[in-house]
């Protein structure tokens, strides 16, 4: 009993399959613009796509023609369906709470089951055990109007629950919430995720760390990585996934313990799968050929920076040139040519670096996991 | 139709500050404006003969007209609504080849001098014409009666009350009720516990100018409808009549109507209770705002 997806949308370059099980929650993650949020809307039945067809636990959500006999009207097309939005059981918490304005907490919450045709004092029963959930118990009475931020969310979350779904769709839940508020509400969808199926789309990688059991990248509307979130942000294939992960990762292909990247550069490491390690996890799709065959990836902590290119043999030096200093955590983050480096204020100042200067990023072979792509 | 569109727009609340970039001649040309429309309702009032006001409204015809005009004006508005609505849904939410000139067509009577209206229908639905003539085999008379008054009044008023919907419904936008859909909710229940409620500023204020304009239709009623006491002789005719013979009862009966116009428009636009305060502060009282 699982969601099982295939769309594409040709206007958006969109096209990806995937599945969810029934008690999974996949943190759907990329750049904006990659097309997450098109997913999301062609599974609640706001958005139709091209092509592609949808079921949930068994149901058909939608199932929709290739190019021509989409296109052929009457009732010849017996293949096509659509299930409209009110019918696929499928619940969505977006990042603004939208919880409609002339209604009190209470029937907010309570709306879902009276639509679903429960009696007006058994969806008042069943809106307020989710608001106790949500600890919103105390709100009930108010008009939206009168909520902060987070607790609209927590109510918004409520209402979503209060139906049920077979599927919980989060998009950016916690985007339009001061950062005071956003651990409460994490950890409440901790709760009441768990033996639940839900797509949640974040950039925050600590939502895909607590919440999402797997992670999905999409880049440019298709799946370019995906696998369990402590695979992905380990062993990071992607751009993205890395800078997720916070790691430098290099791609090129692998010989033993070095990896030969494209431009000839060779980078010395420790092949993954040693204690400890987590076991890689497949590819979504097959690489093309020529594609790069292994990475490399090490933490940005790792890295030292010189200015001139030091002696040593088990090291990896890179030649860049610094672009962007940004603070980092009592770190100053020095970027340069797409790798990074976390060096103290003080280094900073004694190397005397700044944008445009030319230095040796150097590391130590040990700390250079490499795993095959 | 902007200038009479409700003063609060639901969500957005008046800044907290002293500042404001309006500059100061404008309020100069603001005041001329106001008196354009001022001056004359005051010297119409100042032609009242106050002594014999009671005695001049109160005669039979007056009444008769009165109370016609209350009727076939709530009858109109009432039109308005049931073919308002899913008129201004369809304007706003469907997507369909010749929407634009179905929009035209429909706001085409603000623009038409009412008496082309009124011939408009005349030829339509008068005794003579192809669907009156149909109506005539069963014995029913459209043109002439007070059926005819509440078509000429609702002619000329529903594209009022569309016009303020279908704004009221773009502004809402759709967010609400794609939620509300995803909750389980049936079109129709959406319509009726989300759309209609967020919307009801609109509904309102479009109803309200529905039936001020209804109440103040002339020329279409006259050429549609006659000018029959009791029958089809409404208010604006009485007076026009008046003038003529009494104008003393003229001005009195203007007077009244007036009055009646200013009611109708503060109680839809500035009781404490009204619907668009109460959805936009969310102050209502502990029961639901809605049935």
């Amino acid at each position: 009993m699982t969601l099982e997806l295939t769309m594409t949308i040709g206007a958006r370059h969109l096209e990806l399959a995937l599945s969810v099980g029934s008690t999974e929650t996949v943190a759907l993650m990329g750049a904006n613009g990659a097309g997450k949020s098109s997913v999301l809307q062609a599974l609640s039945g706001l958005v139709k796509p091209d092509a592609g067809h949808a079921t949930l636990g068994g149901r058909p959500l939608f199932r929709l023609g290739t190019g021509s006999s989409a296109r052929t009207s009457g009732t010849g097309d017996t293949g096509s369906a659509w299930l409209p939005p009110h019918q696929r059981g499928i619940g969505t918490l977006a990042q603004e709470p939208l919880l409609f304005p002339h209604l009190s907490v209470l029937d907010n919450v309570a709306f879902g089951p009276r639509s679903a045709g429960a009696t007006k004092a058994a969806a008042a029963t069943t809106a307020w055990q989710w608001l106790r959930e949500v600890d919103a118990g105390d709100l009930a009475q108010r008009k939206p109007a009168q909520l902060s931020g987070g607790q609209a969310q927590r109510v918004a979350l409520a209402r979503a629950l209060a139906t049920d779904p077979e599927l919980l769709l989060l998009d950016e839940p916690m985007a339009a919430l001061d950062v005071n508020t956003t651990p409460f509400l994490r950890s409440l969808l901790k709760r009441v995720l768990a033996g639940r199926r839900a797509i949640i789309v974040t950039h925050d990688v600590l939502d895909a760390l607590m919440l999402a059991d797997r992670i999905i990248v999409m880049e440019h509307g298709r799946i370019v990585e995906a696998g369990p979130t402590a695979a992905v942000l380990t062993h990071p294939r992607s751009a993205f996934a890395a800078s997720l992960a916070g790691l430098n990762v290099l791609s090129g292909s692998l010989s033993g313990s070095t990896l030969l990247m494209p431009d000839g550069v060779k980078v010395a490491g420790r092949p993954a799968g040693g204690p400890g390690a987590q076991a890689p996890h497949a590819a979504p799709e097959p690489l093309a050929e020529g594609g790069p065959e292994g990475m490399a990836a090490f933490a940005p902590s790792s890295v030292s920076v010189f200015l001139s290119p030091p002696a040593g043999s088990p090291r990896n030096c890179f030649q860049v040139r610094v672009t962007e200093l940004e603070p980092h955590g009592g770190h100053i983050r020095v970027r340069a040519s797409g790798l990074a480096a976390d060096v103290s204020p003080a280094a900073i100042a004694e190397l005397g670096l700044e944008p445009g200067t030319e230095v040796f990023f150097v590391v130590k072979a040990a700390e250079v996991v490499l795993y095959p792509a | 139709m902007q200038v009479l569109a409700p003063r609060n727009s639901p969500r957005r609340f008046g800044e907290p500050w002293q500042f404001q970039a309006v500059p100061r001649w404008i309020y100069l040309l603001a005041g001329v404006g106001a008196l354009f429309i001022l001056l004359p309702l005051f010297g119409m009032v100042a032609q009242v003969d106050w002594a014999a006001f009671i005695p001049l409204i109160s005669s039979e015809s007056s009444i008769a007209a009165l109370g016609l005009s209350l009727r076939t004006a709530t009858a109109s508005t009432l039109l308005c609504i049931i073919f308002g609505i899913p008129l201004a849904l369809v304007l706003a939410r469907a997507r369909f080849r010749g929407q634009g000139v179905l929009r035209a067509l429909i706001l085409l009577p603000l623009v038409v001098p009412p008496v082309v209206g009124g011939l408009a229908l005349l030829y339509t639905f008068g005794r003579v014409a192809w669907i009156g003539q149909t109506f005539s085999t069963f014995g029913i008379d459209i043109a002439f009666s007070t059926t005819a008054v509440v078509m000429a009044q609702a002619f000329v008023a529903l594209p009022f009350l569309v016009l303020s919907l279908e704004g009221s419904l773009r502004t809402a936008g759709q967010k609400y009720e794609a939620v509300a859909a995803t909750l389980g909710a049936r079109p129709s229940t959406v319509l009726r516990r989300i759309t209609l409620p967020l919307v009801l500023p609109g509904l309102v204020s479009g109803a309200v100018l529905a039936f001020a304009r209804s109440l103040g239709e002339f020329g279409a009623t006259l050429t549609f409808a006659g000018s029959l006491q009791g029958v089809t002789r409404t208010l604006p005719l009485e007076i026009y009549l008046q003038r003529e013979t009494d104008p003393d009862a003229a001005v009195a009966l203007s007077f009244l109507l007036i009055a009646v116009s200013l009611v109708v428009v503060l109680l839809a636009y500035r009781t404490p209770r009204s619907p668009l305060r109460v959805l936009v502060r969310g102050s209502a009282p502990p029961q639901d705002v809605l049935p």
